[in-house]
């Protein structure tokens, strides 16, 4: 989620850190978790899987917050995320 | 040594592994479609309200949506087209402790199995239902459904849908049902709080879940799977405690979520305990 301006109490606010786990060769390449990651950090990797679809890679790893908004989007339990 | 390493590499399972069957994973739904979403959503609320598991068990019809029997690890029937309901009412009456969930296609539960539906909510059986409504048949290539809009387009109906659809939750609260809610595979976690009240309630619930079939009527009707969410995401206005016969399906206006209706009312094998005085 991006902010138009950082929010004044942002020092105080705690904000949780995760890890994300992608099982690759569960994927079909839907897209879902790109789309609705609420900070915006998986994109289409080049690589295929198993079955030709390309998974989701992370592109700022240490960026997740453990919304686990992916892991209960995803049709496939291919994703999820752990605290860290 | 290495082939110890490698066995501590392959790490955590996904958090719902426990209850699926993973050897048949990954399942048959298509690249998009909600059905797996919606899946996910009632294994969580499984695992949030049922203490003992060995007492839920899941029934499912025929249709894409019926495959969810199959990858639950739980006790779980597939039972023939439309009939996933009156299996689950003499499921509930030999083992009345038992949780039991009707989880299966708008197609399976209103079309062939429509009679069953109104019937089982009628007598207030003690059943959870839901129903993953993508519009259309999708197992069987695409046909018109008891659910599709007017005016869209499938292969029964190639020049738009002539037919005015279901409004499902007026249905089955016209019916007798004490909990009806409806929901998109976007709200997912109003969803899985949603069937997991219907899950620790007694009574006939009913919960209905839009879901995006993109190969076989998202194809035919220029809609991607994620249109079809960009779509809930715009047109989607929850009003909880709506009146069901105001929540036609509309998506040029808006289509209305949340629970509708939450009442209380005596359920079939209370009424017969009293009857026959088995109390």
């Amino acid at each position: 989620m991006d902010f138009w301006r950082v929010p004044l109490d942002a020092a105080d606010v705690f904000v949780t850190k995760g890890v994300v786990h992608i099982l690759e060769e569960r994927c079909k390449g839907c897209g879902y978790c790109i789309e609705y990651c609420p900070k915006s950090i998986l994109t289409f990797s080049s690589r295929f899987n198993k079955k030709g679809y390309h998974p989701p890679m992370l592109t700022g790893a240490t960026d997740c917050v453990n919304c686990h908004y992916c892991e209960i989007i995803c049709p496939e339990f291919a994703i999820y995320s752990v605290e860290a | 040594m290495t082939g110890k390493k490698k066995q501590t590499d392959i790490t955590p399972a996904h958090p719902l592994d426990d209850l699926i069957r993973t050897d048949r994973i990954p399942h048959i739904w298509c690249p998009g479609c909600g059905i797996g979403t919606a899946f996910s959503a009632c294994l969580s609320a499984i695992k949030r309200s049922c203490e003992n598991l060995n007492n839920v068990s899941m029934v499912s019809g025929i249709g894409c949506s019926g495959r969810a029997a199959g990858y639950i690890k739980l006790d779980s029937f597939h039972t023939t087209h439309g009939r996933a309901i009156p299996f689950a009412t003499g499921l509930k009456l030999a083992k009345p402790d038992m949780n039991v969930i009707v989880f299966s296609g708008d197609g399976d539960l209103f079309a062939i199995g429509g009679n069953h539906f109104i019937h089982a909510a009628r007598r207030n059986m003690d059943l959870t239902v839901i129903c993953v409504n993508n519009l259309n048949y999708g197992m069987t290539g695409g046909q018109a459904a008891a659910t599709t809009p007017h005016k869209a387009k499938t292969t029964t109906s190639i020049s738009g849908n002539p037919e005015d659809p279901f409004n499902l939750p007026l249905l089955a609260y016209a019916a007798g049902a004490t909990y009806v809610a409806r929901w998109t595979i976007l709200h997912t976690r109003d969803l899985t709080e949603s069937i997991s009240e219907a899950l620790s309630r007694k009574g006939f619930s009913f919960i209905e879940v839009l879901a995006p079939c993109p190969i076989n009527y998202g194809r035919r009707n220029k809609e991607k799977s994620l249109d079809s969410l960009k779509l809930y995401q715009e047109k989607s206005i929850i009003k909880n405690g709506a009146d069901p016969a105001s929540v036609d399906l509309d998506f040029q206006n808006g289509i209305v979520l949340g629970t509708f209706v939450n009442r209380d009312k005596p359920t079939f094998y209370e009424k017969y305990k009293m009857i026959n005085g088995l109390d």
